[in-house]
């Protein structure tokens, strides 16, 4: 028994040492809408590879943080950062997915998708301005679906969250009030409504609460049922949450320019409004040239064999042109004597 | 035999006593520690706000502009309402088994009540969310709108629409949550009291209640209030079950109880993780000091009331 685990252990080293020789751990940390998809990358890379990545879904702010601390080899966030702010931090960000934001219901009656709603009813409802689904204004945008006479119970997100930003976001752009009384941001000061925390706090409430409505990312309604609504958008046509609406509204951003695109309220017929993409922020300067590069093969290799995973998790994958653009974007990335990172 | 053992290590009292000593600084260490790392982190809010944060109402992280006065009224009428229900409940129930239960029955219905605090807060939370909570709605809520609707304090304090989320609801599941805790101390001391101070009693004519209200409890009011602080610590301090209940919504411009609220525990928990470093942070780590300050506070005057309880000891009631 003492041989033939003193052998098992002899055998451990042996394999550790031959794959630390040519993969290099990495950590990082962040956004909690891209987790699962992290997650999934993560593994079948390891599978893949040999190479472990760890992530650690602590919120956008939480790994925005924790890349400035440099205490991770990646942050990840729902929020991308302004360019300037970008470069006060020495930081580079890039894209990896997209998702929607999509608002769902819970009236009796009222199919997936049957409910029409603009940003400026939207709007009107969480400043719970609009207080019964019988408002003269919903019924002009729903002419035939049966609304009640009932009120309308608000749900929204209580913890600081990537999809309220990119929710408030759309509504700071269609809804002149929202923007001057409440704006925009990651945590709101809200003008009514319940607290969930979490996807699954909104979504828990929404399915308790008769006559409800709140907010939640596109992969989450999609796999809890929940009921969806169409959306009015910047071309002026009712569409449903769905990846091409969501492609169609990434396609239309300009990414060549920057990659601080908010993809909400994007022009094209097709477009969803309420679309957002989730980032990875690394330094610019690297102290720790192995582990950046590491990193950036996991994403490099993530772009060029994620896209079915994503799908199968119901994020977008990045089009082909954007990502294009985002493996030239890493030549910015350089190690102390500026010579950029290897990343195959 | 025991001198032979001294001999043999004669160093072990000194080390023991060392090692007590260094334990109970520690805890002391500790807790300055952690005050220090508080009013450190809080720093920016309490330079920019002073004592105002406490009477200040908004809390708007996109405009930084941050007071503590929701928060802390969650927590304080959260945590009255739940010693309001739990403490009469609990010294039901430990009467009862003290006093009153068929032998058979004290056992295991003292281990159910010990298992309940075992429950953790989450499952509680959940419970008030999906079943609790509509049922309160429906069967409390509606029909006091229906009948004190329209008066004119009753009617404001059931205002509201009826989800079944708010101070009322958190309240309930935090005293359903600290009833066990209160309750098994209750019964622990009940049981400290001498046989034959209780039978003298009865041997006099007292009646059970009489016994319990005279001699029992002023024999372990000590006990007693030590069960009921450590129910409101409970209840100040819990924040999973809290944040699924309490609706999270900054609010106070109706005090009715079913509406949606917030305390200072569901407030870190849910805006913590994101929140931007400056303001915000130094805000909610301000308000994590209150809610210390508040709990220490709690213990002061708990510790005054028994001394002013020792101190009328021996007088004519």
């Amino acid at each position: 028994m003492r041989k033939f685990s003193a052998a098992a252990v002899v055998g451990m080293v042996l394999v550790t040492m031959a794959t630390g020789s040519c993969a290099q751990d990495v950590t990082g940390a962040g956004a909690t809408f891209p987790a699962p998809l992290y997650a999934k990358w993560a593994d079948a890379y390891n599978k893949a590879t040999g190479a472990k990545i760890n992530y650690q879904s602590v919120g956008s702010g939480a790994g925005l943080r924790q890349i400035r601390g440099k205490t991770v080899d990646f942050g990840a966030s729902d929020m991308p950062l302004a360019d300037a702010e970008l470069a006060k931090d020495g930081l580079v960000q890039f894209p990896t997915v997209i998702g929607g934001v999509v608002p769902v219901i819970n009236v009796r009656g009222i199919l997936p998708g049957q409910l029409r709603l603009t940003g400026q009813v939207l709007g009107d409802i969480y400043l719970t301005k609009i207080k019964r689904w019988n408002d003269p204004a919903l019924v002009a945008l729903n002419p035939g679906v049966a609304l009640p006479d009932a009120a309308i119970a608000v749900v929204r997100r209580a913890d600081g969250a990537g999809t309220t930003f990119i929710f408030s976001n759309y509504l700071s752009k269609t809804h002149p009030e929202w923007k001057s009384k409440v704006g925009e941001g990651t945590a709101l000061d809200w003008p009514g409504g319940i607290g969930g925390k979490g996807n699954e706090g909104v979504a828990q409430n929404v399915q308790r609460l008769p006559n409800s409505i709140g907010y939640v990312e596109y992969s989450y309604a999609k796999s809890t049922r929940m009921t969806h609504v169409q959306m009015r958008n910047a071309a002026g046509n009712f569409v449903q949450p769905d990846d091409l609406t969501f492609r169609a509204a990434a396609a239309a951003a300009a990414w060549d320019k920057s990659f601080f695109q908010i993809l909400t309220e994007q022009p094209g017929k097709d477009a969803w409004p309420i679309t957002g993409a989730t980032f990875i922020l690394m330094h610019t300067r690297q102290d720790k040239p192995a582990a950046a590069s590491a990193s950036l093969k996991f994403f490099d290799w993530a772009l060029a064999n994620g896209d079915k995973m994503a799908t199968e998790l119901e994020y977008v994958p990045l089009p082909d042109a954007v990502k294009a653009i985002v493996r030239k974007s890493w030549a910015q990335i350089q190690d102390g004597t500026g010579k950029p990172i290897p990343t195959r | 035999m025991s001198a032979e053992r001294q001999r043999r290590v004669p160093w072990a009292d000194g080390a023991f006593a060392i090692a007590a000593h260094a334990a109970a600084w520690l805890t002391l260490a500790l807790l300055a520690g952690i005050i220090l790392s508080l009013v450190v982190g809080a720093w920016p809010a309490i330079r920019e706000y002073g004592v105002s944060f406490l009477w200040r109402s908004d809390w708007d992280p996109v405009e930084e502009k941050f007071g503590g006065l929701v928060m802390i009224y969650g927590t304080l009428a959260t945590s009255a309402i739940a010693l309001m229900i739990a403490v009469p409940v609990s010294f039901g129930i430990a009467l009862f088994l003290t006093e009153l239960a068929p032998g058979w029955l004290r056992r295991p219905l003292g281990v159910a009540v010990e298992l309940l605090a075992a429950v953790p807060s989450i499952v509680y939370g959940m419970w008030g969310l999906l079943v609790f909570g509509p049922i309160l709605a429906t069967w409390v809520q509606e029909p006091m709108q229906r009948w004190f609707g329209e008066w004119p304090v009753i009617g404001g304090l059931v205002s509201g629409a009826p989800v079944g989320i708010g101070i009322l609801s958190a309240g309930i599941i935090l005293a359903i949550m600290i009833i066990p805790f209160i309750a098994a101390v209750m019964r622990d001391v009940f049981e400290t009291t001498p046989a034959m101070l209780k039978e003298s009693a009865y041997g006099l004519g007292s009646t059970t209640w009489e016994v319990v209200w005279k001699i029992v409890l002023p024999y372990t009011k000590t006990g007693v209030i030590g069960a009921v602080m450590l129910g409101l610590g409970r209840a100040l301090g819990e924040t999973m079950a809290v944040t699924f209940v309490i609706g999270n919504f900054n609010q106070l411009d109706t005090l009715s109880l079913f509406e949606a609220a917030n305390s200072i525990t569901s407030a870190l928990a849910n805006e913590f993780a994101e929140a931007a470093p400056g303001l915000h942070q130094a805000s909610l780590i301000y308000l994590g000091l209150i809610l210390f300050f508040i709990t220490f506070v709690v213990l002061g005057c708990s510790k005054l009331l028994l001394a002013s309880l020792k101190k009328n000891e021996g007088s004519k009631t």
